[in-house]
């Protein structure tokens, strides 16, 4: 037999039920401290979502945020928030700032006397400071960004909502929105924890991340489904731990394919895409997780219609096609 | 169950072999950029060309596709503005313009209404009170008589005011229909003009769309900063009257001009030039309302109207020089020179070009600006190239590691999708940013998916003891319905992204939902032929996924 790199045995029997109370108490309690980190420390929004201007500077000599923010400080903007960026591309002859600026109340447009008195102030305290980017959002775009952001996910969840419950029953339905809101919102506490900046693009991961999370749910699902017809007297619970045992091959597989992918990204995408690369890491890792240990548990909960009558979604076309 | 029927194997084939081809161009993406650009330049001269744009056009060979995927600004560099229209800065321009229209129609009914005032009133209303309310059934009439209706495809039938009385005031506010035909027409002014100032400076594929009811959205790859493009829409462009000296219409561009004259090309007419007076009769700052129309001989014109001292001048100087004709010049090319026909005395009168010129029609707002660097943008290229290569070799070595020879037929399947992604990108001229590489590259982990449920079912048949070709039928048959699930929940999240978010976070859902259709094709149909051809060529005893 060829030599092939098994991260799975062959064959497993893993009982992934047997801690089930501490697996699901554990993402009961990572939801109410994402929830209460959310309310009680909030977001570090990004400009798309709060309005205000960002400068990213570069320079080739150090980044001194004191000296920036004493610069800064003599044009009344407001809260200035200035933050190095750090990126193994950079070499020791690149030093890389973001300056953040917040939207001061009732300006709609952005004022750019205000960006090219900051940068005349930078460029006095070195003189060798570049901008590679300045982005203004203005409050009115921002409003709208945030709507348009909350609309996205929600409609994601509706939509699988939607979709697995018309594919499978509707317990399958809960159980992996379950999973799904699991992974969004724990990863958003994650954001809040490290005060990582929450901006479009995060959201966008967000999404995919949804998208990954059902992908892994759904393919468990549609194994149980099969065995659901195979064996009808298994008792429900033992039948989920064979199910989860023959796809863990492949669960764990595609997750770590992805983590390359992500790992590889995140060393070396650069640092404008950091954030949304961490978000995404954060998401295939605890949406493997909620797969294995959150989706099927409320599935086990609600229980399955497993009356004798003979399910429509059984005789579907790719199911028998060995009868 | 029979193999795959030959002309499903040939479509395969196609497909891929049109994904390979389509993608090429942008592994070569500054000469291919070069190339067409060489090749439109010299479209757009008639055919003819410079040494040196000859020179671009050979860098890529004719007969090769030259589409290539659009680099997003994050990428590229260059200027993003959100601009907000203040539509509503038109209504006042055109209240203010209908007050002395007001007041010369009731001073001829002076012994009826009386005296005639502007009552003060919000900037979108115009009130006037007249001295003897028992003439007020009059008075409407006559206001009534300055009614128009509606230019536009929906509001026919409409007028353009509404008229009413109020005590001893005549209220007169433009209608909602005529609002709204406003609106339209000072946003296709904007964008006409804002199009037109980018277009001069000649920057390659800029982004001018209307967005919602009142905002414009501009991005222009290669400008140096937001505030340079703000710079560019704001310069007017200058629209004059001058007058033509005799026999000033001439196709010999050498002519001299006489003294205080100069020699103007026309825009429509090529070869044509007019020699005319350098100091205008009246300006476009003169201006105050241009708007389309219809002449009267039904042909589609534009209306336009001058301020009191531009309506004098004008009317001064076409009583003075009927027959002949006066050049309509904006930024140095003569749109028009019409004859003279007769005295226009009102100062107005219409064009049969589109008037594009002037100041902007109303104020802008800008919500959203964004800048970046080209160095910045190269930099994101390089890092996602590289992130690209990484991710691959890692992905190849992973596959290869895990399933032998059948990882080499999932990373041939891989290779093919990322080549259909950019050749799908390229074909529908989609714009790739930085998340979107990031969506490619994420791709790359994901695509594998497929492939892996696949091979795990087919460990499990060969497992249960079927032989190779059982063992791949079943395999690839007993996967679709999880691939099938999988991948339209995912394909619902990217079309939810692409309707609802924007700028960047499109690029993304477009690459994401893209790779994977793409990728499902890969995955179900060319690795299946793979590993069938090799079944069949090799008719193996036993093998081992």
């Amino acid at each position: 037999m060829a030599w092939r790199l098994r991260l799975v045995p062959e064959k497993t029997n893993i009982d992934f039920f047997r801690i089930q109370w501490v697996t699901f108490g554990a993402s009961i309690a990572m939801m109410i401290a994402s929830v209460i980190l959310i309310i009680t420390m909030g977001l570090n929004f990004g400009i798309d979502f709060r309005g205000g201007t960002t400068i990213r500077t570069e320079s080739t000599s150090a980044v001194d945020v004191g000296a920036y923010r004493e610069a800064l400080g003599t044009l009344e903007l407001g809260d200035v928030s200035i933050s190095e960026v750090f990126d193994p591309s950079f070499g020791p002859e690149r030093h890389v700032a973001m300056i953040r600026i917040s939207a001061r109340d009732g300006e709609e447009a952005v004022t750019p006397q205000v960006i090219a008195e900051v940068e005349a102030a930078l460029q006095a305290v070195d003189p060798s400071i570049t901008f590679p980017a300045v982005e203004s959002v203005g409050p009115k775009v921002s409003q709208e960004l945030v709507t348009s952001a909350l609309l996205a996910v929600l409609a994601g969840t509706v939509g699988i909502l939607f979709y697995v419950w018309v594919r499978f029953e509707w317990q399958f339905a809960v159980g992996t929105v379950a999973a799904l809101i699991h992974d969004v919102l724990v990863t958003v506490g994650i954001f809040v924890l490290f005060q990582i900046k929450f901006d479009l693009t995060i959201v966008a991961a967000l999404l995919t991340i949804l998208g990954y999370s059902v992908n892994d749910t759904v393919v468990i699902f549609d194994r149980l489904r099969e065995n659901l017809a195979k064996y009808k007297q298994m008792p429900l619970r033992e039948m989920m731990n064979l199910t989860a045992n023959e796809t863990l091959s492949r669960t764990i597989m595609t997750a770590s394919t992805t983590l390359i992918s992500l790992v590889v990204l995140l060393i070396f995408g650069g640092d404008v895409i950091r954030g949304f690369v961490f978000a995404m890491l954060l998401g295939v890792i605890l949406g493997t997780y909620s797969t294995l240990y959150m989706a099927k548990n409320i599935v086990l909960m609600l229980g399955v219609d497993r009356g004798d009558k003979p399910k429509k979604s059984d005789k579907g076309e790719y199911a028998n096609v060995d009868a | 169950m029979q193999p795959m029927a030959l002309w499903k194997r040939i479509l395969i084939l196609l497909i891929c072999a049109w994904g390979i081809v389509g993608a090429v161009p942008n592994l070569f993406y500054g000469r291919v950029e070069r190339h067409n650009d060489a090749a439109a330049a010299i479209e757009a001269a008639g055919g003819t060309s410079s040494a040196e744009q000859a020179a671009d056009l050979a860098e890529w060979p004719e007969f090769l596709p030259s589409a290539l995927v659009n680099l997003g600004l994050d990428l590229r560099g260059g200027a993003h503005l959100l601009a907000e229209v203040r539509v509503e800065d038109v209504y006042k321009t055109r209240i203010d313009a209908l007050w002395p229209e007001v007041r010369d129609a009731l001073r001829d009914l002076r012994d009826q209404v009386g005296s005639v005032r502007r009552a003060p009133s919000p900037d979108d209303v115009l009130r006037v009170s007249i001295e003897k309310p028992a003439g007020m059934a009059t008075a409407l009439e006559a206001v009534n008589g300055l009614n128009d209706s509606v230019v536009s495809l929906t509001g026919v039938g409409e007028s353009t005011l509404d008229i009413t009385a109020e005590g001893n005031e005549i209220v007169i506010q433009l209608s909602e229909a005529e609002k709204q035909a406003t609106d339209n027409r000072t946003m296709q002014q904007s964008l006409e003009i804002i199009r037109r100032r980018i277009d001069e400076v000649g920057t390659r594929e800029p982004t001018i769309q209307r967005q919602g009811q009142d905002r414009i959205l501009i991005q222009v790859p290669g400008i140096g900063s937001a505030a340079e493009l703000k710079a560019l829409i704001g310069t007017t462009a200058q629209l004059t009257f001058n007058a033509v000296a005799p026999g000033g219409r001439t196709t010999n561009a050498a002519a001299q001009p006489g003294p205080r004259q100069a020699i103007l090309p026309s825009m429509d007419e090529e070869g044509v030039y007019y020699i005319v007076e350098e100091t205008p009769v009246v300006t476009g700052e003169e201006l105050v309302d241009a708007q389309p129309s219809f002449d009267q001989n039904g042909q589609p014109a534009v209306s336009f109207r001058f301020d009191t001292t531009g309506a004098r001048k004008f009317g001064d100087y076409t009583a003075a020089n009927i027959g002949a004709p006066f050049a309509i010049v904006l930024d140095n090319e003569v749109i028009s020179a019409p004859v003279i026909q007769s005295h226009i005395p009102g100062g107005s009168g219409q064009l049969a070009v589109l008037l594009r010129a002037g100041a902007l029609p109303a104020e802008m707002n800008f919500l959203e600006e964004r800048t970046i660097g080209p160095e910045l943008g190269a930099d994101s290229i390089a890092a996602g190239r590289m992130a690209a290569l990484v991710g691959m070799v890692c992905v190849i070595v992973y596959l290869i590691a895990c399933y032998g020879m059948f990882g080499l037929f999932a990373n041939i399947a891989l290779a093919i999708n990322i080549a259909l992604i950019l050749a799908v990108l390229s074909a529908i001229g989609a714009t790739l940013t930085l998340p979107g590489i990031a969506g490619i590259v994420l791709t790359m982990g994901m695509a594998v998916d497929a492939n892996v449920l696949i091979f795990e079912r087919m460990r499990e048949e060969l497992r249960a003891g079927a032989n190779p070709r059982r063992a791949m039928e079943q395999g690839f048959d007993r996967a679709f319905s999880a691939i099938m699930d999988s991948n339209v929940t995912g394909l619902l999240t990217a079309v939810i992204m692409f309707w609802l978010g924007s700028g960047a976070v499109r690029g993304f859902a477009v690459t994401l939902g893209l790779g994977i259709l793409t990728s499902m094709f890969t995955a179900v149909y060319v690795t299946r032929l793979i590993v069938e051809s090799y079944l069949d060529a090799k008719r193996p005893k036993a093998i081992v996924v």
